[in-house]
């Protein structure tokens, strides 16, 4: 219907548009290779002329333990959210449970509570139970962002499983624990990832609960990182664009490997057909 | 819903079978009623971990918030645990502090101004990435790494970038002959500042919803009205923005429940100044609880209590949404 040139206007257009919403993206990378001497330059320099990898150096020095433990906390929230979620959703899609809309309910209540709040509740509770400063302390209260999203996610997909597959494996004789373990989790595939791709990503990105929960142990996630950098050296900003470059590599990454999970992510928690 | 219907047709059908008499039969809905109960014992077994651990995670951190904000602590009280109950004193302690009008109208405000332009940015967008060009999926999934980067690192980069000396906003200003502003430090600016930076996080979230809303509406729709002589802009009046108001309630709906939490952005940012300039009520409440050496928990989470009140209320209202659009 279009002609082609018209469509490669769109191109052209749809490029540009892309540029401008990425520019600050580029900026973090420019700047992380900027030397420092001209940090201050005015103008600044637009591209990286003379890129330096001084800041990428102390990124390897600082923030290396931070980055592991971030990492350590983003499976261990992954683990524990698929662990819980996935059974909780396959019981609502398919078991009709007793008070399962109630519970259904509670779960889009949770996802409406500010971090913040979560965050002070959890102070106290931790400082109770002396788990301040714990990475699994961490993976706990993270997880709270993840789990209820999670259990919609599983829900809704695997309420579009059809009711023979499930039936067809109780005449084979598998009980509802071999069912969903045999039948049920390998066609859910999708959400599995799904989930897991959400709670890496927002454990590895929390600062909320890093900051109030986990703000003097020696485990501490790369968010507290960048944030005591900025803190501690503001005049080092190539050292703290670095820092956030390298931090921002999981999302990278993920959006590449799994960038169809990811819109279906966000449309499945937020819409339901 | 259906749990309800289910559970009443349990009840129904043992004094149904019982009414028929005949000893069989009764047998048969005795090994039928046993069935049902054994599944309904897995079913429980597969949700109670779930339950256990939002009882444990979600409503006694509630519960100590509560608690916390209905009593008069201080930091010795807080460890020991002995601080005195006092009622409504905290609330009346917030609701009179002259931050208390500020922080509301910046919450606004921030909500607004944010939702509004994403909405605007990502309906705009949705509709260009809806027509087929080389690159369309591509580029649209770049679109989503603002949204996927973690809070503290566009916050910072968006620090940098508002520098008033060094950073590349006043010197693109300077290029078109806006004097420099000092948009992080001047109270005037810090609120936009911080819009500004939200509104770009916020545009792939709105981007994907309203896309996956247009992909739903009829493509015969657009070729009927291009029949009847419709341009561009009466087919996007017409068709796809009355179309699209289902999806379009819920995501900004969501939206105004996500944005009333913000807070590591504007933390990071601003911490709420230069005085209570760029305050909400999230950054108030962290500021009264954590932000000082002297820390106010009760206020603080009185602050924190009223901010999930108002979640509750558009929240309510964005289920109420859903379920309409399920009927």
């Amino acid at each position: 219907m279009k002609s082609r040139t018209g469509k490669r206007r769109y191109t052209v257009i749809g490029v540009l548009l892309t540029a401008v919403m990425l520019f600050p993206v580029y900026w973090m990378i420019n700047v992380s290779l900027t030397p420092q001497q001209d940090m201050r330059k005015s103008p600044p320099d637009l591209l990286p002329l003379h890129p330096t990898f001084e800041g990428y150096r102390a990124v390897l020095n600082d923030q290396m333990p931070y980055l592991g433990t971030s990492l350590l906390i983003g499976l261990g929230t992954v683990a524990l959210t698929l662990v819980l979620a996935a059974p909780a959703g396959f019981a609502l899609a398919k078991l009709r449970p007793l008070g399962g809309g109630t519970l259904g309910l509670a779960l889009l209540v949770a996802q409406m509570i500010p971090g913040i709040v979560m965050a002070m509740g959890f102070y106290g509770i931790f400082l109770d139970l002396g788990l301040l400063n714990s990475w699994w302390g961490l993976i706990i209260a993270d997880s709270t962002i993840a789990v209820p999203f999670g259990v919609m996610i599983f829900t809704a997909f695997m309420s579009g499983i059809p009711g023979e597959l499930i039936s067809a494996a109780r005449i084979d004789g598998a009980g509802t624990w071999r069912t969903f373990r045999s039948v049920v989790l390998p066609v859910s595939r999708n959400a599995v990832v799904t989930v897991a791709l959400f709670s890496f990503l927002w454990a590895w990105s929390d600062f909320v609960f890093a900051n109030t929960l986990d703000g003097g142990g020696t485990w501490r996630p790369i968010t507290l990182g960048i944030y005591k950098y900025i803190g501690n050296n503001n005049q080092e900003w190539n050292a703290i664009m670095a820092t956030a470059v390298v931090a921002s590599i999981p999302a990278a990454v993920l959006l590449v490997l799994a960038q169809r999970y990811v819109a279906a992510g966000v449309t499945a928690g937020a819409v339901k057909d | 819903m259906t749990i309800a219907r289910v559970d009443r047709r349990s009840q129904r059908s043992p004094a149904r079978s019982g009414a028929t008499g005949t000893g069989q039969r009764t047998d048969a809905s005795d090994l039928r009623r046993r069935q049902r109960r054994r599944s309904r014992l897995t079913a429980l077994a597969f949700i109670a971990p779930l339950v256990v651990y939002l009882a444990a995670f979600y409503l006694y951190p509630l519960y100590r918030n509560l608690d916390l904000s209905l009593r008069d602590y201080t930091v010795r009280s807080f460890v020991q645990g002995d601080a005195p109950f006092s009622g409504l004193d905290n609330f009346r302690t917030v609701l009179d502090d002259p931050t208390f009008g500020p922080a509301m109208r910046h919450t606004v405000i921030f909500t607004f101004a944010s939702i509004a332009f994403q909405y605007v940015a990502g309906l705009a967008l949705a509709v260009f990435f809806n027509r087929h060009f080389r690159l369309a999926g591509t580029l649209r999934a770049l679109f989503l790494i603002p949204w996927l980067l973690p809070l503290i690192v566009s916050a910072s980069t968006w620090s940098w970038m508002f520098n008033s000396e060094s950073g590349v906003i006043n010197y693109a200003l300077h290029f078109v002959g806006v004097s420099p502003v000092d948009w992080l430090n001047s109270p005037d600016w810090a609120l936009t500042s911080v819009v500004i930076a939200n509104i770009w996080i916020g545009i792939p979230f709105n981007l994907v919803i309203l896309y996956s809303g247009l992909q739903n509406i009829p493509a015969e729709l657009y070729e009927a009205a291009s029949l009847d002589g419709a341009g561009a802009w009466q087919q996007f009046r017409r068709i796809t923005f009355p179309l699209l108001r289902p999806v379009s309630a819920i995501t900004l709906l969501l939206g105004l429940v996500y944005t009333l939490k913000v807070f590591d952005l504007i933390w990071i940012m601003t911490k709420g100044g230069p005085g209570d300039a760029s305050s909400t009520l999230a950054t108030w409440s962290y500021q009264l609880g954590f932000g000082t050496l002297l820390p106010k928990f009760g206020p603080g989470a009185a602050v924190g209590n009223i901010l999930i009140l108002i979640a509750l209320v558009f929240g309510l209202l964005y289920i109420r949404v859903q379920r309409r659009q399920e009927a």
